[in-house]
């Protein structure tokens, strides 16, 4: 059963007082990161909108030890600090629990600078928790094209849409063979919340990719972030799944889509609350470009659904 | 029974390996690149076989691996790393996080010559590309010196809180053959005490590290780190006198000198040609030449001050670079010593050559030669 988001645990690690945006799915998350990892963890940021909005040296807006890193670093910089701990702890120099250590990075320091030193750290194994909270575009320094932008988004760089799909990176990430891998998102939180706890019990490097529909960067209003990450589920754009050494479940609302007992909502509807697709769907060749998009969204949903048929 | 010394002989590589076992480093992420890979190896040996009680990290490049060296620092333990040439260059930017962030990490750099073309052997610009990174930089000319700075390094750099890059030439120190001595460990444990950072990340003590600044706080942190790069002189000294003290071993503190007291005619280099230059300077010497050699061990920060207090009166300084100095004729420390002595010592002729790039071979005869015709210019 998915943990109510009435009976979450009443810790705030993100403290009242940030200079997120109003209705920033990424500090949202955060809150519901922190009830399930407690304070007893040391958290690694990149640069991203996490980072222009925790707050100014030396205060920050979590109540973590936070360590701010260079872009492309997360995994070895996350790597650096947990064999620093151990062995530590080894020689009898860290007295107490071993801190949780996790990053708390962008889809740009995930999927683009910060990919090969990510995908290091996944095939050491090393005892860490990657998030990715993913706003499928560079929002922070004003909405430019990332590996994690949607074909046919504007952005400031793909001005007339984006011609490439995105990757797949949660699934580029459970080919490291690694313990966990979930994806998740704002819309339901208690099932964010299980993943992280589940995360947090498992040794070893875990990912966990949490879509964050930014009204900045997708041009929606700020009050619809939540409906916006509910809306990307049911029509199939984002799936939500986890991987437990390997073997994949689907999650609900998605189990059912991917079993054939319920068809994904139609995309043109959540593309159309949007300006960043719906500025480029005036045209004559509306119809073609969203025929494209939910080509990229069919073909993902067949895939993710023959490749959990693997498990070994 | 107090344990003695012990003689071997070893490369200068492996001899970096020991000294960091030494130390009793916690963590050393390593990325193999020649010629410092010799010490990588090592390391990861010694930690595979419980010889040395740290972690071994293989990060999948030079970036990576300063990277995860400064968050292991941050998290509070002593860290160690090694790199040549490429890879060093490759690191630039996390170099400016060790140093802004003023984590007293360690590392040594294997002198090699910079692509492009590629060339494997020993020239000083890939340290020197890094002068203005807040790193202190020391230069070694021997394998007996490369043990015993590392361990000078980390006593320094722990007291200050600015990292440390230990300069050596690569296959000329790095895969030569060198009598070493090693000082008992008591003794090694004595002059290094354990790290213990006056912070580190700690979930009891919430802060943020290396976060965003307002203009004047960020100025504040630069000028603090340009001031006490300065202010390591001292500690540099002091350490190389203390460990003189315990271990009897000298190899100079800021420089190093060698027949200087009456020279006319002085010789200014670093790392291994430096130690060749003595020779040459007694070549020079029989041939009635008053010639002496200055050695500057640490080339950042420069140590000015003792430069201009040991050159004799009227001498002609004969700088002999490894590196090049683009957009000015010669190299770097020829430019630096002349930042250095003008308006101070208005007495003194720089002269220059750009020498051994690429790892050109310099024999004592080439170099008593060159020091020669440039007395004639």
């Amino acid at each position: 059963m998915t943990t109510s988001i009435k009976n979450l645990p009443d810790t705030e690690q993100v403290l009242s007082g940030n200079g997120a945006c109003g209705g920033c799915p990424a500090t949202m998350a955060l809150r519901i990161v922190g009830k399930a990892l407690g304070p007893n963890a040391i958290m690694l940021l990149t640069p991203s909108c996490s980072v222009a909005s925790m707050g100014m040296t030396p205060k920050l807006g979590y109540n973590w030890p936070g360590l701010n890193i260079c872009f492309a670093t997360a995994g070895s910089s996350a790597s650096g600090v947990i064999h620093a701990l151990e062995v530590m702890k080894e020689k009898g120099r860290l007295p107490g629990e071993l801190p949780t250590v996790f990053s708390w990075v962008g889809d740009g320091g995930t999927y683009d600078i910060g990919f090969q030193s990510l995908s290091a750290a996944a095939e050491r194994n090393d005892n860490i928790i990657h998030f990715c909270y993913n706003n499928e575009a560079y929002s922070n320094t004003g909405v430019q094209r990332s590996g994690a932008t949607p074909r046919g988004s504007f952005t400031t760089t793909t001005p007339t849409g984006k011609s490439q799909p995105k990757k797949n990176m949660a699934l580029l990430m459970l080919e490291h063979n690694i313990p966990y891998v979930a994806t998740a998102t704002v819309a339901y939180p208690g099932d964010l919340y299980d993943k992280v706890v589940k995360a947090k019990n498992t040794p070893g490097m875990k990912y966990i990719e949490i879509l964050a529909p930014c009204y900045l960067g997708w041009q929606f209003d700020m009050a619809d972030t939540v409906q916006m990450s509910r809306m990307a589920v049911r029509s199939g754009a984002w799936l939500l799944w986890e991987a437990e050494n390997g073997n994949i479940s689907f999650n609900n609302p998605t189990a059912p889509i991917i079993n054939g007992k319920k068809d994904a909502a139609p995309v043109e509807e959540y593309l159309m609350k949007q300006g960043r697709f719906n500025r480029l769907l005036k045209g004559s060749d509306a119809q073609q470009r969203i025929a494209e998009i939910q080509g990229d969204i069919d073909r993902e949903i067949a895939f993710m659904r023959e490749r959990a048929k693997i498990s070994i | 029974m107090k344990a003695a010394a012990q003689v071997i002989m070893d490369t200068g590589a492996h001899a970096a390996a020991l000294a960091v076992k030494s130390a009793r480093v916690d963590v050393v992420p390593g990325y193999p690149i020649t010629p410092q890979t010799a010490i990588m190896e090592a390391l990861a040996a010694m930690v595979e076989n419980g010889e040395l009680h740290a972690r071994f990290i293989p990060v999948e490049g030079e970036h990576s691996a300063m990277a995860a060296a400064v968050a292991a620092s941050a998290a509070g333990a002593r860290v160690f790393t090694a790199t040549s040439a490429n890879g060093l260059l490759y690191m630039h930017e996390v170099l400016h996080m060790a140093s802004g962030g003023r984590l007293p990490v360690v590392m040594c750099n294997v002198n090699r010559g910079i692509f492009a073309p590629w060339t494997l052997w020993a020239d000083h610009q890939d340290s020197f590309a890094q002068r203005d990174t807040g790193w202190i930089q020391y230069h070694c000319s021997s394998n007996q010196e490369v043990f015993n700075t590392i361990l000078q390094a980390f006593r320094v750099a722990e007291q200050i809180n600015i990292p440390i890059m230990v300069n050596f030439d690569g296959f000329a120190i790095s895969h030569c053959l060198m009598p070493l001595t090693l000082p008992p460990q008591e003794d090694i444990d004595r002059f290094l005490p354990p790290f213990e950072p006056e912070w580190r990340l700690d979930p009891a003590h919430p802060s943020s590290f290396s976060n965003v600044t307002m203009a004047a706080e960020y100025a504040t942190f630069r000028q603090m780190l340009a001031d006490d790069i300065l202010a390591a002189i001292p500690l540099v000294k002091q350490a190389a006198r203390e460990y003189q003290e315990i271990t009897g071993m000298w190899d100079g503190d800021t420089i190093d000198t060698y027949r200087l007291e009456d020279a006319e005619v002085v010789a200014l280099a670093v790392n291994s040609m430096a130690a060749e230059l003595r020779l040459s300077v007694d070549i020079l010497r029989q041939q009635g030449i008053k010639a002496g050699l200055l050695r500057p061990r640490l080339v950042v920060p420069f140590p000015s001050e003792d430069i201009i207090q040991v050159l004799p009166r009227n001498a002609q300084v004969m700088v002999l670079d490894r590196n090049y100095n683009y957009g000015h004729p010669g190299g770097i420390l020829a430019q630096e010593l002349k930042g250095a002595l003008f308006g101070r010592r208005n007495d003194i002729t720089v002269k220059n050559r750009v020498m051994g790039i690429g790892g050109i071979d310099l024999p004592r005869r080439l170099m008593a030669d060159e020091i020669r015709a440039m007395m004639e210019e």
